[in-house]
């Protein structure tokens, strides 16, 4: 399979790359890992009239310590961050989630901004992102803004981003003292995305949650933040009938998806499941 | 059309005028003739396409060939040396990692990449490494012991 024609250019900074765009067209793209976008193009699902490659950008590729928080760099691959010192020691579960998206030929190719701005709503970065209090920035012909990753992801393969922005950075907060987060998935079992990934950064004191955000992926058409479920387990005790009993209200309200490999029924089955996994392994 | 890219292919400068639509699994079979590297699914699945772009397993059919200007590219050709077969080869011969042996090429980019990240994986890790290549002989079995015996022959 080969896709359609298309022009190719290689910026090698930012803002060359919203240039280019701008000057390409509105049926250009922006090319990072290639890893939804060409299987995409193959299919003929997609065809770009120009693509715009970002891996030139050296400036977009970098994991480091800005303040309280770490700044990774879109054009930063899967593997990458999994790699990263910083981020192993602060942010487990992105180190639990990275490591369980696709195999190492797609983690050495993927990047983080690649993955939010395709927004599939079974990506495991986006639940991370949203239980971390991540930020997102972009960058466009007007200037550069911030998102908050909850506020990210409107929809199906939809989000915030707007024509002519590129993705520059995922800021996250490095979290408190005491602070444990976890990442647990049902795998589909071909492609390896998540039917359900629940993402949990929780700060607990003596057997008690403080504190808590979930981010759940796989289970709607796009990654959301459950605060009901939140609501349910802060201030209670972790014990294991007090997490069965919070999980039960995990994706209250929410529509499910259901398809062959998941009915709705059993993917918010599964929904509650792994949000007590993903509760017990951040206690 | 005609984008001039420059790629070094198992140690050696290659020039050529490509297509921007040109994959690079393409471009090292159909261009430059090394058939070593296999298309099996042509869908980002198999594993069979698996190179080495600057040291790094990846996906051949889920590439460009012009994203791979000014890398390094190694292919099963480019794995022995002084016509020597390197470890992870000769130890899937040992331990009879292969019956067709369409997977093989890709098995064994992967594998490269594995033991260069951990030169002494558990089982586990072999298993898990592999999820992105698929074998439709072996079972998996013998490829998981000839990547154990070309780990203990590497250190
Ligand atoms: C076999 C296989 C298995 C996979 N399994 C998983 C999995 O288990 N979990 C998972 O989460 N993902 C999985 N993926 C998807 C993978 O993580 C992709 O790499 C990722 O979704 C897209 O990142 P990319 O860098 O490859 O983006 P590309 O494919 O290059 O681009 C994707 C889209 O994002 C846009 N874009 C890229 N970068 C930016 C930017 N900086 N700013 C704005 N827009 C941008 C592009 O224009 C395009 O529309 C899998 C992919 C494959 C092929
Ligand atoms: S041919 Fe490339 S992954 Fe199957
Ligand atoms: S040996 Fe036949 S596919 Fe692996």
């Amino acid at each position: 399979m080969i896709p359609s024609s298309f022009a190719y250019h290689k910026p090698s900074t930012v803002d060359e790359a919203i240039q280019m765009l701008q000057d390409a067209g509105e049926d250009a793209k922006l090319l990072a890992g290639g890893h939804s976008l060409i299987p995409a193009m193959k299919l003929r699902m997609n065809s770009p009239s120009a693509l715009i490659d970002l891996r030139g950008i050296s400036g977009l590729r970098y994991i480091r310590q800005e303040g309280n928080a770490i700044a990774i760099g879109a054009a930063s691959t899967h593997h990458d961050i999994i790699d990263s010192n910083l981020v192993q020691s602060h942010l487990a579960m992105m180190v639990q989630a990275g490591s369980q998206i696709g195999d190492i030929q797609v983690r050495n190719m993927g990047t983080i901004g690649g993955s939010i701005a395709h927004a599939d709503p079974a990506a495991d970065w986006p639940a991370c992102l949203i239980a971390a209090d991540a930020s997102i920035e972009m960058k466009g012909p007007n200037g550069t803004r911030t998102v908050a990753a909850e506020d990210f992801f409107l929809g199906l393969y939809y989000t915030a981003l707007e024509e002519g922005e590129i993705i520059t950075e995922v800021k996250i907060p490095i979290p408190a003292p005491g602070t444990k987060s976890s990442y647990v998935k049902f795998h589909q079992p071909a492609s390896r995305f998540a039917i359900v990934g629940c993402a949990v950064m929780m700060k607990s004191s003596g057997g008690t949650c403080q504190s808590i955000r979930v981010g759940f992926t796989g289970v709607s058409d796009m990654a959301f933040r459950d605060t009901d479920l939140e609501d349910a387990i802060r201030g209670k005790e972790l014990s294991a009938a007090n997490v069965e009993a919070a999980s039960q209200v995990a994706a209250a309200g929410k529509d499910i998806l259901g398809d062959h490999f998941a009915s709705t029924d059993y993917r918010l089955h599964l929904a509650r499941v792994f949000a007590a996994r993903a509760i017990h392994a951040a206690s | 059309m005609g984008i001039s890219i420059e790629v070094n292919v198992n140690g050696e400068k290659r020039h050529s005028e490509v297509d921007a639509r040109l994959l690079l699994v393409h471009y090292l079979r159909d261009t430059l003739g090394l058939t070593g590297t296999h298309v099996g699914c042509d869908t980002s699945n198999c594993g069979a396409c698996t190179v080495l772009v600057d040291g790094k397993a990846v996906k051949s059919c889920t590439m460009l060939a012009v994203q791979a200007n000014g890398a390094e590219v190694k292919t099963i050709e480019g794995m022995a040396e002084n016509g020597e077969l390197h470890p992870l080869q000769s130890s899937f011969k040992e331990a009879h990692g292969l019956q067709c042996g369409f997977c093989t090429p890709g098995m064994i980019m992967t594998a490269a990449n594995l033991l260069e990240r951990n030169s002494n994986p558990s089982e586990e890790e072999i298993r898990h490494a592999l999820e992105g290549n698929f074998c439709r002989c072996t079972g998996y079995h013998n490829i998981v012991k000839a990547i154990q015996l070309a780990a203990q022959q590497l250190t």
